[in-house]
């Protein structure tokens, strides 16, 4: 009841604001009011100010791809962000048969303005400078670093470090995928270095590099779209600060707390790390290599 | 009659010492200027509100220290690049100046190749010739194929080659006409006036362009780091990436200018003697 009236009287404040301003290009509705009624109870389960009541609407691009989705369907549970989605969803309270997906382009999910998802998950790199514009929750992805080949490489077959100790890699320079080569790795020819990812790429098409070290979502996206005989050999220990992939809410929404809470919790009782491993290392992932 | 020691005249005498004041008054002079443009210039940049900050962040010595070896493995690669690229570049550049300068009908597609050479490739920016060298050719797939630094190199010396090959062609053309008539008259031939008359003067005149070139040359074989391999700067750069300081960048370009110096230093002097054989005669 609690949340259907806030419901109501958010979207009357919205649309009240929306036709006194009704020039201006942006309207900021609801968020006050709903985090003022919220706080009687923190997060009441399946109660939150959700954007459809009694249901949580979750946002990501289309296509969606694998291995963060599977067959560009994000309701079907599959892929790493539709579990960790899910997962999130029955922490706040709302089984799958109360998740409705939508469609957000990823450039819209962190423009300021009105957001049609109560959050939105989508490989976000949590910004500084997407701060201003939106909210992220606590992240719930810390990115890996990731070596790529060609098929027909010499170490296209390559199970551990030590089988990468021979090979010539290469990394754009200044990125945590080069201190991956000489910290963890520690070939014994010198690693090359290049300004971007895509002339690294060109260095491995080309056979002057053996493989070359990115980040996993960047070796998914290469070995899967831009590569005709792209293999993943496997993603690296942790190594130096990693980038932290969040969930993205509307800029002071007041849901930030409540789904940081969830995702804090999928951390502590290693929910999250099972899903990486499945999802992400698993079959037609990419190994972890120690 | 005359005093065997030389005893200058009263009026010299004071000639000399008034002399020696104003020698003395000019070097004062000079070194009270020096001093007070250092201290204004010291106290501009030390005391500007935001010296701490940039001292930190350009001039750190533990930074420095830490990237120091590997900035100069770094350029131990350019060192190596240079000496290779100059000797190459060079040779390719008085090859290219003699063709653009043969006369006669039978050699026009020579000459007309020397030429559309030295136009396209003094057009043609190196970090795009380094490009299409580095990831185009070993793209081809062909069989020993050279690895990306020699590849690299190569570019290098294209491009330079025709920056030298204009050089050089204005040195051959700077030898009057005249030279070559009397060589032939002497019974020479066209090889041997080139070899023994023109070239000597056409290399003396244009040395000091050609070591100006070499040491554009030095900085620029740097830019094979596009292709991968780990020069001075992209060392540093890597060091600064790692810091978010910029101290090795720093370090890097005390080193350079190191590394110049002795090149800058034969390129004044070789000017200098040309300057003063060529007024010996006056």
């Amino acid at each position: 009841m609690v949340c259907r009236n806030t419901f109501t009287t958010a979207t009357t404040a919205g649309l009240l604001l929306a036709a006194l301003a009704a020039c201006s290009p942006v309207a900021e509705p609801a968020a006050p009011t709903a985090s003022a009624s919220a706080s009687g109870d923190v997060c009441p389960d399946g109660g939150l100010p959700t954007h459809t009541a009694g249901k949580l609407t979750i946002g990501t691009d289309t296509p969606a791809y694998a291995p963060w989705f599977s067959d560009n369907k994000p309701s079907n549970g599959k892929g790493f962000e539709s579990a960790v989605a899910y997962q999130v969803a029955q922490r706040l309270g709302y089984p799958a048969a109360n998740v409705i997906w939508t469609s957000v382009t990823f450039t819209n999910a962190i423009a300021p303005g009105p957001k049609a998802f109560d959050f939105d998950i989508n490989q976000f790199s949590i910004t500084p400078e997407r701060r201003n514009a939106v909210d992220f929750s606590s992240p719930y992805y810390l990115v890996r670093q990731t070596v790529i080949t060609v098929k027909g490489s010499k170490i296209a077959g390559a199970k551990s470090l030590a089988d990468l100790t021979s090979a010539k890699l290469g990394a754009q320079v200044g990125t945590t995928s080069y201190a991956a080569i000489t910290e963890l790795i520690k070939p014994s020819a010198k690693p090359s270095v290049f300004n971007n990812n895509d002339d690294a790429k060109a260095a491995l098409v080309n056979g002057t590099v053996d493989g070359i070290v990115v980040d996993l979502p960047t070796a998914f996206y290469m070995t899967g779209a831009e590569l005709d005989n792209g293999v993943i050999i496997g993603q690296l220990p942790q190594v130096g600060v990693p980038e932290q992939f969040g969930l993205v809410l509307d800029k002071d929404s007041p849901l930030t707390g409540c789904v940081s809470k969830a995702v804090d919790e999928l951390r502590q009782d290693g929910t999250l790390a099972v899903l990486e491993k499945t999802w992400l290392a698993g079959s037609g992932g990419a190994p972890e290599l120690s | 009659m005359t005093d065997p020691v030389h005893r200058p005249s009263a009026l010299h005498q004071e000639r000399i010492v008034y002399r020696r004041r104003q020698a003395i008054r000019s070097v004062l002079l000079a070194a009270l200027s020096t001093a007070v443009v250092g201290t204004v210039l010291g106290v501009l940049i030390t005391g500007a509100p935001g010296w701490d900050r940039v001292r930190r962040s350009f001039l750190d010595p533990a930074i420095g220290d830490r990237f120091l070896p590997d900035t100069l493995s770094g350029l131990w690669l350019n060192i190596r690049m240079l000496v290779v690229c100059a000797f190459c570049a060079l040779a390719l550049g008085l090859l290219v100046a003699v063709l653009r300068t043969l006369r006669g009908p039978v050699f026009f597609p020579v000459r007309a190749l020397a030429t559309v050479y030295t136009y396209s490739f003094r057009g043609l920016p190196l970090i795009i010739v380094i490009y299409v060298y580095a990831f185009g050719i070993p793209g081809l797939r062909l069989q020993g194929t050279p690895n990306v630094t020699v590849l690299g190199g190569a570019a290098i010396v294209v491009t330079y080659g025709a920056y030298l090959a204009e050089v050089f062609r204005a040195g051959i053309e700077s030898v009057h006409p005249s030279q070559i008539a009397a060589a032939r008259s002497l019974g020479l031939g066209y090889r041997q006036a080139m070899r023994f008359v023109v070239l000597p003067q056409a290399v003396r005149r244009v040395a000091p362009p050609l070591l100006n070139d070499t040491v554009a040359l030095q900085k620029d074989v740097g830019l094979i780091s596009l292709a991968g391999p780990i020069d001075a700067i992209r060392a540093a750069q890597i060091g600064v990436a790692q810091t978010a300081n910029f101290t090795p960048y720093i370090v890097a370009g005390v080193l350079f200018v190191l590394l110049a110096l002795p090149l800058i230093g034969i390129t004044d002097w070789v000017t200098l003697r040309a300057a003063r054989r060529q007024n010996a005669g006056a």
